[in-house]
This record gives structure tokens, sequence and C-alpha cells, in this order.
């Protein structure tokens, strides 16, 4: 199997400390791994390293078989990663409809000359992301709020938006950071229901960064456990559960 | 809200610039003056507003894009000596768009260092990038260093100055309601998650400047035929500032709003003192002289500034869901 994303040997050091280090990680073709660790191992960093946010200081990454190290964040994103924030980041002052909308500027045939002259193509276009945008926002139920402003939804509503945001802009592999943070139970088990959902509707690849066990040991396939940016363990859900090296590493010794 | 008819709308605008403009010898040239005042204005402030408002960059440099186009406008338009209407018809709005694109690659060079900084960083960079600016065209021999420069011919009129206005408002309301210009709002709102979801924010940024400088120079043309006179203090970080107050004033990202505040603020100085030239509140009092307005009518106008940044900080027009809507 030739692996869609591939961290190889992948290490970032901030100054003297040594955040992810030589970090080895395949995902596949609509897989959904999990990444886990105790606050502050580097599962962050590692999604900010994969998305261009940091670069590498040692290391290569490779996604679907092109370099992704010296890239810029958009050209990250244009080869098809896509990813949500721990810390909710939606587009604050525009609508629920515009937030998805403004991605789809990446599937536009024209460019600014388009928007100056507003000729027939212009309109025919709008139109078109209107319906592909109002589709997006059906199947998460979130078109009956098309017109409020994204920083007005409910917590939940504005997790399932900033997923929404990412899928328009048509990724092949999906970053999650811990998308249940804040969540009630019934909030998770719909949450799992929904990330089951988008990998086989869309197809996709997913790779997870969750603190809540119950979450992931429900939905990954499988699992890489971080701990102080090493990897320590990788498996199915059932082997990281009984591996004595990741109690350790959550419960210490 | 749909745009469908800007395009008709700005068509429309133009050819009543034109009907308007063919009774201008009927205005008073005082007022004729204020009217050219709030074109410039708009121009200004609408292009400030793509900037500051709409991509959120805090720029301070404005006069010195408005002084770009001033003086190369003028430069141009010297070299020609008495010449008729149609000539000059040609002529004014060519070198007006010579200006303009001089102004626009000045906001390239201010571009590029956005690319690293941003607030106050940059606003302060932006303000050094004006002073520069200024201070080169007091040092140079050629355009009359700090005694000014007189323009010989005064071709700005009603036509130029609104259609103009007209042509900023509609490109720049055209760029911001569109999938494509929505990114100008994203990059202000949150520039992170904007990379991550593809906008280039530094192509978006720069953009952003090059077309307010654009603009702004090419307000500073339509100013040199209007004044007929330049001097580099006249684009002093004060008229930057008085910019930036129209915009925040109108409300940051709120065309409309801006379009008002800068009609408001050019009217403002200008009836305060026709306010300080009546005898005696008619009717009332012959005792009562309000000539005191005159003296100290710029500090009627800040506090007006004060009290209404206290009271209405959004921006006095923002009534109704602009593209900053809440």
């Amino acid at each position: 199997m030739s692996a869609l994303l591939q961290l190889d040997k992948t290490t970032i050091r901030f100054g003297g400390l040594t955040a992810v280090s030589e970090l080895d990680l395949q995902i596949g073709q609509n897989e959904l791994v999990g990444l886990i660790g105790p606050n502050g191992a580097g599962k962050t960093t590692v999604f900010n390293l994969i998305t261009g946010v940091y670069q590498p200081t040692e290391g290569e990454i490779f996604f679907g078989g092109k370099s992704l190290v010296g890239r810029k964040a958009h050209q990250i994103c244009k080869l098809g990663v896509a990813r949500t924030f721990q810390n909710i980041r939606l587009f604050s002052s525009l609508s629920v409809f515009d937030n998805v909308r403004t991605v789809f500027h990446l599937h536009l045939r024209g460019d600014i000359r388009h928007a100056l002259w507003r000729g027939r193509g212009f309109w025919g276009e709008e139109k078109q992301i209107e319906s592909q945008v109002l589709e997006l926002l059906e199947i998460f139920h979130l078109r009956q709020f098309r017109d409020d402003g994204a920083k007005n939804l409910s917590y939940g509503d504005q997790r399932r938006l900033e997923i929404v945001r990412a899928l328009a802009t048509k990724p092949k592999l999906l970053l999650l950071d811990e998308p249940a943070a804040g969540m009630n139970a019934s909030e998770k088990t719909e949450l799992v229901r929904l990330i089951q959902f988008i990998k086989d509707k869309f197809q996709i690849s997913v790779l997870l960064v969750e603190h809540d066990m119950q979450v992931m040991m429900g939905i990954c396939e499988r699992i890489t456990v971080l701990d102080y940016g090493v990897k320590i363990a990788e498996g199915t859900p059932a082997a990281i559960r009984a591996n004595p090296k990741v109690i350790e590493a959550y419960l210490g010794n | 809200m749909n745009f469908k008819y800007a395009k008709t709308f700005l068509l429309g605008a133009i050819a009543l610039c034109f009907l308007v403009s063919l009774f201008e010898n009927k205005i008073n040239s005082y007022r004729l003056f204020i009217l050219y005042d709030i074109g410039i204005n708009i121009i200004l402030a609408v292009s400030l507003n793509l900037i500051n408002g709409y991509t959120g960059q805090f720029s301070l440099g404005h006069a010195g894009f408005m002084a770009v186009g001033a003086y190369a406008a003028a430069v141009i338009t010297n070299q020609f000596g008495e010449l008729n209407s149609f000539v000059s018809g040609v002529i004014f709005p060519g070198a007006l768009l010579a200006g303009g694109l001089l102004a626009a690659v000045a906001g390239l060079l201010v571009g590029i260092p956005t690319l690293r900084l941003r607030g106050d960083y940059l606003a302060i960079v932006t303000l050094g990038f004006g002073e520069i600016i200024r201070v080169i065209f007091q040092n140079m021999e050629r355009v009359g260093g700090a005694r000014g420069l007189s323009i010989t011919h005064g071709w700005t009129n009603l036509f130029w100055t609104f259609s103009l206005a007209a042509v900023t408002i509609y490109l720049v309301t055209a760029l911001v309601h569109s999938t494509y210009g929505r990114g100008f709002i994203a990059v202000r709102d949150d520039e992170i998650a904007a990379s991550a979801m593809g906008i280039n924010a530094t192509k978006y940024k720069v953009t952003a400047f090059v077309v307010g400088a654009f603009f702004a120079g090419i307000a500073g043309g339509l100013y040199a035929h209007s004044k007929q006179f330049l001097t580099p203090g006249g684009f002093g970080f004060m008229e930057s500032i008085s910019i930036v107050v129209m915009v925040i004033l109108g409300g940051m990202g709120n065309t409309t709003g801006v379009i008002i505040a800068a009609i408001l603020l050019t009217l403002l100085p200008e009836e305060l003192r026709r306010l300080s030239s009546i005898e005696h509140l008619p009717g009332i009092t012959k005792e009562f002289p309000l000539s005191w307005i005159g003296n100290i009518r710029m500090i009627i106008y800040s506090l007006l500034l004060v009290v209404l940044m206290l009271t209405r900080p959004q921006g006095i027009f923002a009534f109704r869901k602009s593209a900053s809507a809440k």
C-alpha cells in the first residue's frame, strides 16, 4: 500500500527543545488514524508540521509522493490537506455561508478580473458555488444558519462549521485537532458518527488528534502514541490499550 | 446582498456626473472646490478602506501614495501649454492614470514589508514610508522642493472627480463582494486559518495595497488639478491620519459608512467656518456673535471625533449588515 501521507524521521527543534523527534507516520488512502499522547506531547506540532505552519528541522514529509517541506500553508492546502484547529478559528465577522464560500476560491476558474468585470461567467460561477456551499451546509445541518454570523453559533455548531469549511477545500486528507474538546457525552457520540460519515461519504483519510479515549478507541483503525515528541507505540486500539508503555505515559509508574 | 446591477449602476452614475458637470459654471467656485474635495476624499477613504477596513492592514501612508499621484500628474500636464478641451480631455485622464500606476508601484513596495509585519508595527512602517515620500519631494528641485509646484492647468471638474469616485466605489465593492474577494476579509479575521484554507494571504495583502495606492494616486492627480499648487507639506502625516479617521468613523469595512463619513468630515470644518461668519443669531439676539466658533472650529471638530468614537466605536453608520457584519 502506498501511503497518502508519510512522515519520514521528521524532527523539529525550538531552540534546545525537541518538540517532535524522528517521527515516522504513515496514513493510507481512506484510512482513519489517531494520534494521542499526554498534554505537550507534540500532537498539534505534528499538525503544524504537516500543514506548513512550521518547517521540520530534519526529516521529510511526503503527501501523495510530493515533498511538503518548504511549501507554504496555502500551497499544502491546494495539494489536498485540510485541517481544523484546536481552538476554533473561524472567520468571525463573516456569515456561516461566507465562511464556506471563501474557501471555494480554490476551485474558481476566473481570477480577480472576473470579480471586477462581473460578466456572465462570473455570475454563473458564483451561482454554482452557492449551490455547492448550500449542499455542504445541508449535509451537516447548518443550512438554517446560513446568514448568521459564524461567531453566533453554538460551540458544537462552530466545530462542525470548521469541519465543513475544511471539507470545502475538497481535501484528500483531513486533520482534526481535538474536535471533541468541550463537548458533552451525547455530542461526542454524534461527533464519532459524523467523522465516520465524512470518511465514507467523501472517501478521504482522516488524522485525528484527541484526548478522549472513548472517541479514539471507537473509530480509529490505527493509533499512534506520542510522548515528549517521541513515538512510543503504534497499533490497533486494542493493542494500544494493553501497551504498558502507553499506560505508563498516561498514568505514571 | 445582491450586486447584480452594479455595472448598470456605475454607468448610470457616470452619466449623471456628465449631466451635472454641464451646469458646472452655474455653481459658485467656493462650493465647487468643496465638492471637489468631497469627491477626492471619497476616493481616498474608500480605497484606504480596502487596506485598513477589509484586509485589516493598518496603513498610515495613504497621503504618501496620494503625493506620488499628485506630483506625477502635475509634472506630466505641466509639459503642455494651452490646449483645447478635447485634447485636455485625453491628456488629463492619461496623466491621472500614470499617477495612479506610479502610486501603485509605491504600494507594491510598501506591500512587501507587510509580508512580515502586522498591527502597530506595520502602521509604523507605512508611516515611515509616507514620510520618506514627502521628504523626497521636498528635496527634489525638479518639482520645486519645499517651495512647492504650481500647476498650469486646472482640469479637475465635477465629471472626472465624481465618475472616478464612482469607479473606485464600484471596483472596491465588486472586489469584496465576490468569492475571490471574501479572501480579503478572511485574511483580516484570521490569517493562519485563511492560509490553512488555501488563501494566499501575502498575495491578498499586496493586492489590497496596490489597488488602494492606485486610487490614492488618482485622487492625488485630481487634488493637484483642483488646487493648482502642491507643497510636500500638504501630504504629511496629518493628511494620512485624516483619511484614517474617515475610515474609522464610517466603520471599518463598511463602504457606505465610509463614503458618508468622507462627505461629513469634508463639510464639517467648512460649515463651522460659515457658522462663524454669521454676525448674530437672527431673531434671537444681536449681542451674540458667533465668530468665536471660527477660532475653535478645529477643537469642535476634534471633540466631535472623541464623542463619536466613545459612543459609536463600530462606526457611526454601522446600522445594517455590511461585509464586516457582526
